[in-house]
């Protein structure tokens, strides 16, 4: 970044859009700035399993573990659906309330990939993208016609009657309520189509996705998931890319049909096609999202296409912060491991973190705290909506920002007594 | 012919919910220009009062009979519902017994109280938020006010009949002339739909005879002139949205003999009564009610075998499908007016 | 011939008559202003410039070609670009995207999907657009948001963005309108400047009749909808028709 002492307080929010600079070093195509965030991105996911596995295994805090390759798996498929969603909604600022029916459609074209060629997961992963990029495009030319809450009433009626379709009369497709499953007698052309008896497991070339390497060091137990380590791949790509799109022309381009479209016309620049790309590219992004889970679990319902499903992608979008590269896959991390730890406590387990309490305080705080918890979590998730949105619109990055500018100012000046910290001016409107 | 009627009223019931909840969103959309995702939880939350209300005077305490005798030869226990004690067991078994119309006496000041709570407390602050921001809010607590009856309700439909007296069905068919037995049709749905008529004529005259509806049908029109003019205009807001509260929380009350309430009954609404909205055009009260009974008799015709034998699923999608077709076409609705969320 | 030909162009709105039989030819490189009182069709007139409105009857041609039914950003890559009565920006972005953006539109035309380069290795849009800024005297503003510009400088950002297209054609609409004495000798100033220096044709569309008179070379007066005179401004200043469509009600 170039000095900005002289013009305080009038970029420092703005991680969408640094200083536009001629630099000559860059890694990857990258700016420094963009190549560090990257590389602690790489770092996270790489060593995955050992951080989110912080506690030994039976102590009192094994619960907070989230080192399962099921829910890793989550973490990175989710992060994938939510920085593709981020493309779209972070930077062009239209407010898709149905994206879910992508990663429903990618779904089930995974599991048909698996069903005729083989239980190799590339097929699955590269046919579900293209075929939620397919179907984005049709979705995307009608809705962006519209803009404004037309626009995310006309996305959630193509999710919601996508959700219809494949609950009820596409059922030779979708398998209905059951959803779509593998079977012994699929045609699998190129595999076989049963093993000893049962249904082959997914592989990539071989290396089974369930396949798991475990390391027991002292009390801990890190388990390194071949599943895991495939999507984490992909979702650092994926990452990569869409920072690639972030300080492109196209993402500054993209920004511009957020802030004045009017001015962008008059400028001799056509919104229309700049906003479908963005709508393809993150419809693409999660097909898949959708396309890697069925790697990792061969199936594929219908709830996932639920508009409640497009809410939740939003709330990680926006929990994370909009329009920042790194927010919505801290959004989505944030989510899915509250979710798992929030679904796992049960009165039991309150009943030993207050059994310090007098017991009549001991059932009243108990009391209080069990609706939010076990099955209360949506109950949760929509408080934390709430209060994202309310308080902290910018998300998780914003409040990270903020935190660091009061201390940067405490630091700074202890003489200048109104250094209130503002808030960082936010888009306007 | 009997069959076009008899799909005509099949749509009334659910056409009235609809244009209920959607006459209530546009009031809202149209006074206060927010975008209330959590409508469809109001509509839900009248249901409930009136569950809430039926098991309020359900309360009943406990009796052991000695003379009698039950199946396993013990002392039989007698559950008395006290309203038997305060009104004599006939007054009182026909009082359980409409306790879902007389959930609207209940629900009227419980759904102001909650309209009235929800805009002063979270709704007011979103006014001059982007319409994104308004309806993910609105979205948070619609999530919210549901998992919390789900909490207290349980996830099970819970029945809630309607009085012995509305049960059953009568002949309309033979009233009009046709062939008997052709056209049947529920008491319960045709007092559905002469109550929300009355309560659609309601709201409409409250608007178009009173100072205050003037103002407000003011506001809609033009906000910030009306602001000039010195009305005290947000107090009058919240007055609407509690009203609009009320219709959503009314047409729930007396929807649940229609469907057993759920806790998602709001959702499964919400989204539909948008794309009523929608079709409607967005700030149009007449367009919204029109709409709303179109798009009921729409999905009731394409529920018939003769429609799904032509084009499966179409009673699944045709709403979806008629709002796409009408965005399109006509991008401000049935009876939209000019500038309504255009940029 | 000049650059832009308005010929018979008549629009009703209903029974009225908002534009009746305007003809218009700016010539190239000059500064041609259109005034006329409140409702005199001004902003009919822009609208059908711009190709939002489509006339009844008539033609508006540039250089040769037509604009009517075109789309906004057609027209901008026909070459004419536009000043709004309140300035137009990405008020998201920063100042040196704002002049960014227009340099991509001109290379690249209405779309182009360079979504994977780095806006950081386009050296010659970059080049161009801090030329720009320099020119206009906000090169130390580049990294500021546009939205927290002041007034002044979002019209000189305006201007800027418009110029780094190097247009043939620039429409102004009331460039001076709620601007403070001072702000607006700064605007006049810096139009002259441009026309000097980049022989771009301008039509002002313009109440201020300071601006009108220290700007324009050639005025067209309309009235009700209809042309009244076009002259040099030495004409139009005593002319008894001009006075008598200004001054009527109130003389």
């Amino acid at each position: 970044m170039t000095d900005q002492s002289s013009t305080p307080s009038k970029t420092e929010a703005v991680e969408v859009a640094p200083a536009v600079q001629k630099s000559s070093r860059t890694k990857m195509g990258l700016r420094k700035q963009d190549f560090n965030i990257f590389l602690i991105v790489i770092a996270l996911v790489m060593l995955a399993p050992f951080i989110l596995n912080p506690f030994p295994e039976g102590s009192g805090m094994a619960q907070f573990n989230a080192g399962y390759p099921d829910l890793m798996q989550r973490f990175v498929i989710f992060g994938i659906f939510a920085i593709g969603f981020n493309i779209l909604f972070g930077l062009t600022g239209y407010l898709s309330f149905g994206h879910a029916a992508f990663l429903g459609v990618g779904s089930y074209a995974g599991v048909w990939m698996m069903k005729l060629l083989t239980m190799n997961v590339i097929p699955a992963i590269i046919v579900s993208t293209a075929i939620a990029g397919i179907f984005a495009l049709f979705v995307g030319f009608i809705s962006l016609r519209r803009s404004g809450i037309y626009f995310s009433i006309l996305t959630l009626a193509f999710a919601q009657m996508s959700f219809s379709l494949a609950y009820s009369v596409l059922t030779p497709i979708t398998g209905g309520e059951t959803g779509l499953q593998l079977a012994l007698d699929d045609v699998r052309l190129f595999g076989t189509a049963a093993v000893d008896g049962s249904i082959p497991a997914t592989n990539l070339f071989g290396l089974a996705m369930r396949d798991s390497f475990e390391l027991e060091i002292g009390g801990w137990l890190f388990t390194f998931n071949a599943g895991y380590y495939l999507s984490a791949f992909v979702m650092l790509a994926a990452f990569y890319l869409s920072v690639r799109i972030f300080r492109s022309p196209f993402g500054m381009m993209l920004r511009a049909v957020k802030s004045n479209q009017q001015r962008m016309n008059y400028t001799g620049l056509n919104a229309k096609p700049y906003t479908l790309a963005a709508f393809v590219i993150s419809g693409m992004y999660a097909g898949l999202a959708g396309g890697l889970m069925v790697s990792m679990d061969p199936l594929a319902g219908a709830e996932r296409m639920f508009w409640t499903a497009s809410g939740e992608v939003v709330l990680m979008t926006i929990l994370g912060g909009a329009g920042t590269m790194i927010g919505p896959v801290l959004g989505a991390g944030f989510i899915k491991y509250m979710e798992n730890i929030v679904s796992k406590i049960n009165e039991t387990i309150l009943h030993q973190w207050f059994y310090w309490l007098p017991d009549g305080l001991e059932d009243f705080v108990i009391a209080l705290i069990y609706p939010f918890i076990g099955k209360g979590w949506h109950l949760t998730l929509g408080i934390m909506f709430m209060m994202v949105v309310i308080f902290l619109p910018g998300g998780l990055v914003e409040g990270g920002q903020r935190i660091a500018g009061l201390f940067k100012k405490r630091k700074a000046s202890t003489s200048d007594d109104d250094t209130t910290p503002k808030s960082a001016p936010q888009a306007a409107e | 012919m009997d069959g076009i009627l008899l799909q005509i009223l099949n749509g009334l019931d659910k056409g009235s919910a609809y244009a209920l909840i959607a006459l209530g969103l546009t009031l809202i959309f149209g006074t206060l220009g927010v975008v209330n995702f959590a409508h469809g939880a109001l509509f839900m939350l009248g249901a409930f009062c009136a569950v809430t209300l039926s098991r309020i005077i359900s309360l009943s305490y406990e009796t052991i009979d000695p003379n009698r005798l039950d199946f396993l030869g013990n002392p039989a226990k007698i559950n008395t519902p006290y309203v038997y004690d305060f009104f004599g067991p006939n007054m009182g078994a026909s009082i359980i017994d409409w306790a879902v119309p007389l959930s609207i006496l209940f629900a009227i000041p419980m759904m102001m109280l909650i309209g009235i709570a929800m805009e002063r407390g979270l709704i007011k602050h979103f006014y001059k938020r982007p319409h994104a921001d308004q309806i993910l809010v609105t979205f948070g607590l619609a999530i919210v006010l549901q998992e919390i009856i789900k909490f207290y309700y349980g996830a099970n439909p819970i029945p809630t009949p309607a009085p012995a007296a509305l049960v059953g069905t009568f002949d309309f068919g033979a009233m009009l002339g046709l062939n008997p037995g052709t056209v049947l049709y529920p008491y319960w749905r045709l007092v559905y739909f002469l109550f929300s008529v009355v309560l659609i004529g309601g709201v409409f005259a409250f608007l178009q005879f009173t100072t205050f509806g003037m103002v407000v049908r003011a506001g809609m029109a033009d906000r910030e002139t009306v602001g000039l003019l010195g009305i005290n205009i947000d107090k009058r807001f919240t007055i609407m949205f509690a009203i609009a509260a009320c219709v959503a929380g009314l047409a729930g009350v007396m929807y649940t003999p229609i469907n057993s309430p759920n806790y998602h009954m709001g959702m499964d609404f919400l989204v539909l009564s948008f794309v009523v909205v929608v079709v409607g055009g967005m700030g149009s009260l007449p367009g919204a009610v029109l709409a709303g009974f179109v798009l009921g008799i729409l999905e009731s015709f394409a529920s018939t075998p003769a429609a799904t034998s032509i084009v499966p699923g179409i009673n699944q999608i045709i709403i979806y499908l008629v709002a796409i077709v009408i965005l399109l076409t006509r991008p401000r609705g049935l009876m939209g007016r000019k500038g309504v969320m255009e940029e | 011939m000049g650059i832009l030909e308005v010929k018979g162009v008549n629009k009703r709105f209903g029974g009225l008559q908002a534009l009746g039989d305007v003809n218009l030819s700016v010539a190239e490189n000059s500064v041609h202003a259109i005034i006329g009182p409140n409702g005199a069709g001004k902003s009919t007139l822009l609208n059908v410039l711009i190709g939002k409105l489509i006339p009844d009857t008539g033609s508006v041609m540039f250089d040769g070609l037509s604009v009517l039914g075109r789309h906004p950003h057609e027209i901008c890559q026909m070459g004419i670009s536009r000043v709004f009565q309140t300035p137009e920006i990405f008020g998201d972005l920063t100042v040196m995207e704002n002049v960014m953006i227009p340099c991509f539109a001109k290379r690249d035309g209405a779309f182009s999907l360079h979504a994977i380069g780095g806006v950081d290795a386009e050296t010659d849009m970059i080049d161009q657009a801090e030329e720009m800024l320099t020119e206009v005297k906000m090169i130390e503003k580049r990294n500021m948001l546009a939205s927290s510009l002041s007034r002044g400088d979002k019209r000189r950002l305006e201007m800027a963005m418009c110029l780094v297209q190097q247009p043939r054609l620039l429409l102004l609409d009331e460039p001076t309108a709620g601007m403070a004495r001072a702000d607006t000798n700064n605007t006049i100033d810096l139009l002259k400047e441009i026309n000097e220096k980049r022989k771009i044709t301008m039509a002002i569309i313009e109440h201020d009749m300071h601006v009108v008179f220290s700007l324009a070379e050639r005025i067209t007066v309309l009235a009700q909808g209809m042309p009244l005179v076009e002259d040099t401004p030495a004409n139009i200043k005593g002319h008894p028709k001009v006075r008598e469509a200004y001054l009527g009600e109130t003389a």
